[in-house]
């Protein structure tokens, strides 16, 4: 009993320690005092404020551009590689998975000067264009290795049956080979959204003049010490991520499991 | 059927954003001369001979301190949690392991940030001691704040390998045990934690290697003098503009995160797929 009741505690402390700070940071968002950790009355002043601040609104919308292109590209391009991939001769394979793991494996800061490092040597500007480029190369290799276990998974013989019945093999590719390995796309896609919607180090190297995301954003603000209207952002971002955690959840209880074991 | 020209396309993505990047900053490591061009390079070691300094040596050494200490930290904290989780019923186990997920979906920087609003000078802790008529304490902007920050980013990192190998564990095994007189300590030390430990080594890089190499944390919760490898790297790409010495900097962390993973993949041959040469 008195074990039982230790590791309930524990486990309460462990809980309370993960989620303190959150919910700490949401009470203080509707908090009237600016600095202090005193409380001085209810307010939505801080969400207001955030709504007409332009610069967490000019980045709030390329973090979303920048997702959902870096998500689509990267899922295009990375479904298609791992195909081919797929059916190469290990040797080769090797090679090209041995390679498409460094940026996963690299520290983000490596990858990220590495990118810096190149647009700088071709002399590109700066912007939009090499955030997007940056986030895309970082999101393949993520969609690659979420695709191919599918492509190991499923039968060999499929794609060869529907050929001998007269498919052309693109026919064979959009009708058998897709649609089997639709959940390994699908993981890919979101893995590539919520990368690319969290990612600091490579976008900060990365961004422009003009051009930043909502992580940089609070990066620079907090550099400056507590601000209110982070706390609204927080608070804001937190509930937006419970809701699509309950959307995917009620869609498959599954592959929540599956990308925790990933991230 | 063999479709491997698809992956052509990517392939050359390959080549143009992974390989040449990391050859440009291996190439920039080893010459000194003007940077962003080719044209002035001159072979030369003294990116690394600078790297010597004990001013640097020690940046280094503070990391690797920082990151071992993050990693020793979350180990003792998270395997007793892993072990209570992956003993619950499955219903229960599931939505703890959604709790423990959740705050990693939530933005890294805004975790970070939570921390600075307890922890700060003004902060919710120092209030609740000064209504309590003791005085503010110091407790932002030192070693402990980064090293909080880290172990509470990284937690999860830990608890979760661990759990998804103890939760695999074949239950006879621990019958099979007690049955031959093992008792609860026993069973543990021979049985459970051997098995568990390609967890362990799982969770150990994935805690090891993101705390050597933040510069995030350490600035946001250790001030803005605070240096770590990272911040180095930072400070020489975005406001020396020594992009040489930067790139030295970036090669010496990853040769030495990529040693590190050499040797704990060798404890650990449950992975799969590619990645076996790194």
């Amino acid at each position: 009993m008195v074990s039982r009741a230790l590791k309930r505690l524990y486990t309460f402390l462990m809980f309370l320690f993960i989620y303190a700070p959150i919910v700490v940071l949401i009470i203080f968002s509707f908090n009237n005092a600016r600095t202090r950790g005193t409380w001085s009355g209810f307010t939505l002043k801080w969400y207001a404020e955030l709504f007409r601040d332009k610069e967490v609104l000019t980045a709030l919308y390329y973090t979303i551009l920048v997702a959902i292109l870096s998500a689509i590209i990267s899922t295009i391009i990375g479904t298609i590689a791992a195909i081919g991939i797929y059916g190469m001769t290990k040797v080769r394979r090797k090679i090209i998975l041995n390679l498409n793991y460094l940026p996963v494996l690299n520290p983000d800061i490596v990858t990220a000067v590495s990118l810096m490092t190149l647009f700088r040597f071709l002399r590109i500007e700066f912007g939009f264009i090499t955030l997007l480029l940056s986030h895309i190369t970082f999101c393949i290799p993520y969609v690659i290795l979420s695709i191919l276990p599918k492509l190991r998974q499923m039968n060999k013989h499929l794609a060869e049956a529907a050929m001998d019945l007269g498919a052309t093999p693109f026919y064979a590719l959009r009708k058998v080979i897709i649609p089997e390995i639709k959940p390994g796309i699908v993981t890919g896609a979101l893995l590539a959204f919520t990368l690319s919607i969290d990612d600091f180090v490579i976008s900060f190297f990365n961004k422009g003049p003009g051009v930043s995301n909502i992580s940089i954003t609070v990066y620079s603000m907090a550099r400056r010490g507590i601000n209110p209207v982070i706390n609204a952002l927080s608070a804001l971002m937190f509930t937006g991520l419970i809701i699509l955690l309950l959307i995917i959840n009620s869609r498959s209880s599954k592959s929540i499991g599956e990308r925790g074991d990933i991230i | 059927m063999r479709m491997k020209w698809t992956s052509y396309p990517y392939i050359l993505w390959m080549i143009i954003f992974i390989v040449v990047p990391l050859a440009l900053i291996l190439l920039y490591s080893f010459t000194v001369g003007e940077e962003g061009g080719i044209t002035n390079l001159r072979f030369s070691l003294d990116n690394f001979r600078r790297f010597l300094d004990p001013k640097y040596l020690d940046v280094l050494w503070i990391s690797i301190n920082l990151a071992l200490k993050s990693t020793l930290i979350t180990m003792v904290l998270g395997y007793p949690l892993a072990m209570i989780i992956a003993k619950e019923k499955p219903k229960k186990r599931n939505v703890m392991i959604l709790l423990l997920v959740i705050p990693m979906w939530m933005n890294f920087l805004l975790r970070t940030y939570a921390w600075l609003t307890l922890l700060g000078k003004n902060g919710f802790i120092n209030y609740i001691i000064t209504k309590l008529g003791f005085a503010p304490l110091n407790l932002i902007y030192n070693d402990r704040a980064v090293l909080l920050g880290m172990v509470y980013n990284f937690l999860p990192f830990m608890v979760l390998p661990i759990y998804s190998v103890l939760v695999k564990i074949d239950k006879s095994l621990i019958e099979a045990a007690e049955d031959l007189g093992a008792n609860k300590f026993e069973v543990f030390s021979k049985v459970t934690f051997p098995l568990s430990i390609p967890g362990i080594i799982t969770g150990i890089t994935m805690v090891f290697m993101p705390a050597v190499s933040t510069f995030v944390i350490s600035r946001l919760l250790g001030g803005g003098q605070y240096m770590l490898i990272g911040n180095l790297v930072e400070q020489q790409y975005l406001w020396v503009g020594d992009w040489h010495f930067g790139s030295a900097i970036s090669i010496i962390m990853m040769a030495f995160i990529l040693v590190t993973m050499a040797i704990t993949a060798k404890f650990d041959n449950q992975k799969e797929g590619g990645g076996g040469l790194w």
